[in-house]
């Protein structure tokens, strides 16, 4: 059964699906310009060695992000 | 003749548009900026047979939703400029996010040719991409290259032209279907638009509409400023905005990203994408990550990089620029030989040539560091090292990309402010671009060396190595504390959201390293030929004037001619001609200050001699060395010999352990040198370079007085 939760809740290897985006404004826009969009498929590959902020797998290429940015991005897990 | 074509490339970043336009234009460039903005306006030219055509390198962007300055500024570039073709600098390997960027333009309706580029990368990974499908449905030329080795180059040429010919005159937007909704307010604002003219001189009417939906806030400010049309356009955007909020839940900007997605997945699909289980791309860079941003191993590696980078550009940087320092010592006194004493011969040798000597002695140290920097970001290092470290220098509201200016101005002792400030560069966002940039020269540059040197030797000798390093530590403290100061007063607000991609690990070419780098040299020395020679004259006639009266001059004339039969008659004589140069100096305007200044300054327990030493020192940070010999009737002191001038400063009883502290945390925080106030200017603007000035003098002083006040007390 799929799950929502916050981008920021992943485990690093953890795949997981865009429900939503929380963010308008300039925010929003900025996530999706760079590819993220509700459907997407998003991997977490790592974590800076502070623990934020975090890089993640999306299509052909890698994001990185703050946590606090992951905030508003809503994914629902496949496990 | 003037070129009649013009091409603009546009491009996310990191796809190969610049080692393009490099292959297109060869070394026919010139950079500028956009109207009004630091964004970089990269220029060139290319010809084909008789024709000639201007070549423009739009700055990296995503998207044309204008987020960025960067995106701004190509965006209006197009929209004014109207340039006669796109060529659009497609990443194949990463096809669907970039097309994102296509489809916009398509929707700006400028001819668009697309180049696929790195199409070697896609081959390797077996991946088979049908660009004569894509160019079908898309309708654009479409031509597979790699910049890299300038396969695809000519054809390209061909057909951008040969486009560029077809499509002269109006542009043809593309139109995407953005839903029921929003499809029928574009219409009728579109309808409105056609009816009042309302800016179709500058815009396709439904692009127009098309911002005003996405909330586009420049467009708008625009539209406001254009007449009555604008009041219904927005009351538009706004019925349809509370529509879509409560039938979807979302946004029209949201919604209309959607679909472009959308659109772009459904291309993709109608054959342009024959294999997709292809190796993953990025393979190799995800191994080279796990071992470059690990918990661990990551952080030894990046200071390890850093420490290099650092000991490669001043220990290979040495001997160019000491090649630089004897050639213009050489023709100092070749030019003082041919001139006769007096005030010319002053001018031509202490202010000219010494001036922008000492200017252009940076270049080397400029040429090495962005040659190592630009390697460093073209390979995608820097990416990774902003990605590491950005949890500590948001702390203080700065960006993790800030540690490079901050290393290279003197973060580890011995470097400058000069390249470091324009190592900034690299940062996007800017306002933490300003603040690193207001904050890099705290740090202990080689210039300030020599002054901890002095006081250390006449003050903490045996202590050192430690008080070097706590110099060090304080000047870190300094410029993350005065930042965190600057974010929280003048330079507030959100930085931009640090998302960013991390783009695969890639061999840059030698070619662009040498252009990039040959063109911030050359930025600079035409710098120093300019305002810092005509500020090197400033500050040498302020040291020089007005000069001694007759009847001062007389008395020390009177007294050499006194000597001349004793047998240390020369030994004497040089004595009295240092006690001359310390009165013309107290004389002088700059000596003037200083004595004036004395009744303030005493608070830090600075006497006037310091004071003149420090104002020399906004000439040039090792000037406060010299002058202060010359002050202390030393004569010229060689900063790398300062064992008498360091005696004469410990028996001084103006002077104690406390006051060279007090003057070491002055030396630390206050006014930046002329040469990189210059540099502040020219990467800020004249009124930032300005503040740091006048903001970092006060803060010193202010640290200054409270360490020599409290330091009393005890």
């Amino acid at each position: 059964m799929a799950q929502g939760l916050c981008l920021r809740a992943l485990r690093v290897n953890q795949k997981a699906c865009v429900r939503a985006i929380l963010a308008d404004g300039e925010l929003g826009r900025r996530i999706r310009d760079l590819g993220i969009v509700p459907g997407t498929e998003v991997t977490v590959v790592g974590r800076a060695p502070l623990r934020d902020p975090v890089a993640l797998r999306l299509r052909d290429f890698t994001l990185t992000m703050r946590n606090s940015e992951a905030d508003h991005i809503l994914v629902d897990t496949e496990d | 003749m003037s070129p009649t074509l013009t091409f603009a490339l546009a491009g996310n970043p990191n796809c190969g548009k610049t080692t393009l336009f490099n292959s297109l234009t060869g070394a026919r460039q010139h950079v500028g900026n956009y109207p009004g903005v630091t964004v970089e306006k990269r220029e060139g030219r290319l010809s084909v047979g008789p024709r000639e055509m201007a070549v423009v390198d739009l700055p990296g962007m995503y998207s044309l939703t204008a987020y960025s300055t960067d995106e701004l500024a190509a965006r209006l570039f197009l929209v004014e400029e109207k340039p006669s073709c796109v060529i659009d600098v497609v990443d194949a390997g990463t096809l669907e996010r970039s097309l994102y960027l296509s489809v916009q333009l398509l929707e700006l309706g400028v001819p668009v040719v697309l180049a696929l580029n790195m199409m070697d990368e896609v081959r390797r990974r077996g991946l088979v991409l049908d660009g004569k499908r894509l160019s079908a449905i898309l309708g654009v030329p479409v031509v597979e290259t790699v910049a890299r080795v300038g396969e695809g180059r000519e054809e390209l040429i061909r057909e951008a032209l040969a486009f560029a010919e077809k499509r002269r005159g109006p542009w043809e937007p593309l139109v995407i279907s953005y839903g029921a909704d929003i499809d029928q307010t574009l219409l009728r604002m579109e309808a409105r638009i056609e009816a009042d003219r309302f800016l179709t001189d500058r815009f396709p009417a439904r692009w127009l509409a098309l911002k005003y939906l996405e909330g586009d806030s420049d467009v708008i400010a625009l539209g406001r400023a254009n007449g009555p049309t604008a009041v219904v356009l927005e009351e538009m955007a706004a019925t349809l905005s509370r529509h879509i909020e409560a039938t979807l839940a979302s946004t029209p900007d949201a919604v209309i990203s959607d679909h472009r997605y959308g659109y772009i997945a459904a291309v993709l699909r109608q054959g342009v994408l024959k294999s997709s289980a292809a190796r993953d791309r990025i393979a190799g860079s995800d191994s080279l990550d796990r071992v470059l941003t690990h918990t661990v191993a990551g952080p030894v590696i990046m200071l390890a990089v850093l420490y290099a980078m650092f000991q490669i550009t001043f220990s290979l940087g040495q001997f160019p620029m000491d090649w630089l320092e004897a050639g213009f010592g050489w023709l100092g006194d070749a030019v003082g030989g041919l001139l006769p004493e007096g005030m010319l011969r002053s001018l031509a040798v202490s202010g000219i040539i010494a001036g922008v000597g000492g200017v252009l002695g940076f270049v080397p140290l400029i040429i090495i560091m962005f040659f190592q920097l630009s390697f460093l970001e073209d390979l995608g290092y820097m990416a990774r090292v902003a990605y590491m470290l950005d949890r500590v220098f948001r702390a203080f509201g700065l960006h993790g990309g800030s540690v490079m200016p901050f290393i290279i101005a003197g973060g580890i002792p011995g470097g400058c402010a000069v390249p470091g400030v324009m190592a900034a560069r690299t940062l996007r966002s800017p306002k933490e671009r300003l603040v690193t940039i207001l904050a890099a020269p705290f740090m202990a540059c080689g210039a300030k060396i020599p002054v901890f040197l002095l006081l250390i030797a006449a003050f903490f000798p045996g202590n050192a190595g430690l008080v070097m390093f706590l110099v060090t530590l304080a000047s870190w403290a300094a410029a993350l504390l005065v930042a965190r100061l600057w974010r929280a007063t003048v330079v507030t607000g959100q930085g931009m959201p640090f998302i960013m991609e991390l783009p695969p690990y890639r061999l840059p070419t030698l070619r662009g390293l040498c252009i990039h780098t040959g063109e911030r040299a050359w930025q600079y020395i035409k710098k120093a030929a300019t305002v810092i020679l005509a500020i090197s004259i400033l500050m040498w006639a302020a040291m020089t004037f007005p000069g001694l009266d007759e009847e001062q001059r007389a008395a020390f004339e009177a007294e050499r001619a006194a000597v001349t039969a004793a047998a240390s008659a020369q030994e004497q004589r040089d004595a009295i001609d240092n006690r001359e140069a310390e009165a013309v100096l107290r004389h002088s305007l700059a000596g003037r200050v200083g004595v004036a200044l004395e009744s303030v300054s005493r608070l830090a327990g600075f006497d006037w001699r310091v004071n003149i030493a420090l104002i020399g020192g906004i000439a040039a940070k090792e000037v406060v060395v010299s002058t202060l010999g010359t002050a202390y009737a030393l004569g010229e002191v060689d900063p790398q010999d300062t064992a008498t001038l360091s005696e004469r400063i410990a028996a001084d009883p103006a002077f104690s352990p406390l006051s060279a502290l007090a003057l070491m945390a002055f030396t630390i925080l206050y006014a930046p040198c002329f040469v990189t106030v210059v540099t502040m200017a020219k990467e800020a603007s004249w009124k930032w370079a300005g503040f740091a000035v006048v903001a970092n003098t006060g803060l010193g002083f202010l640290v200054a007085v409270a360490i020599y006040q409290i330091g009393r007390l005890f």
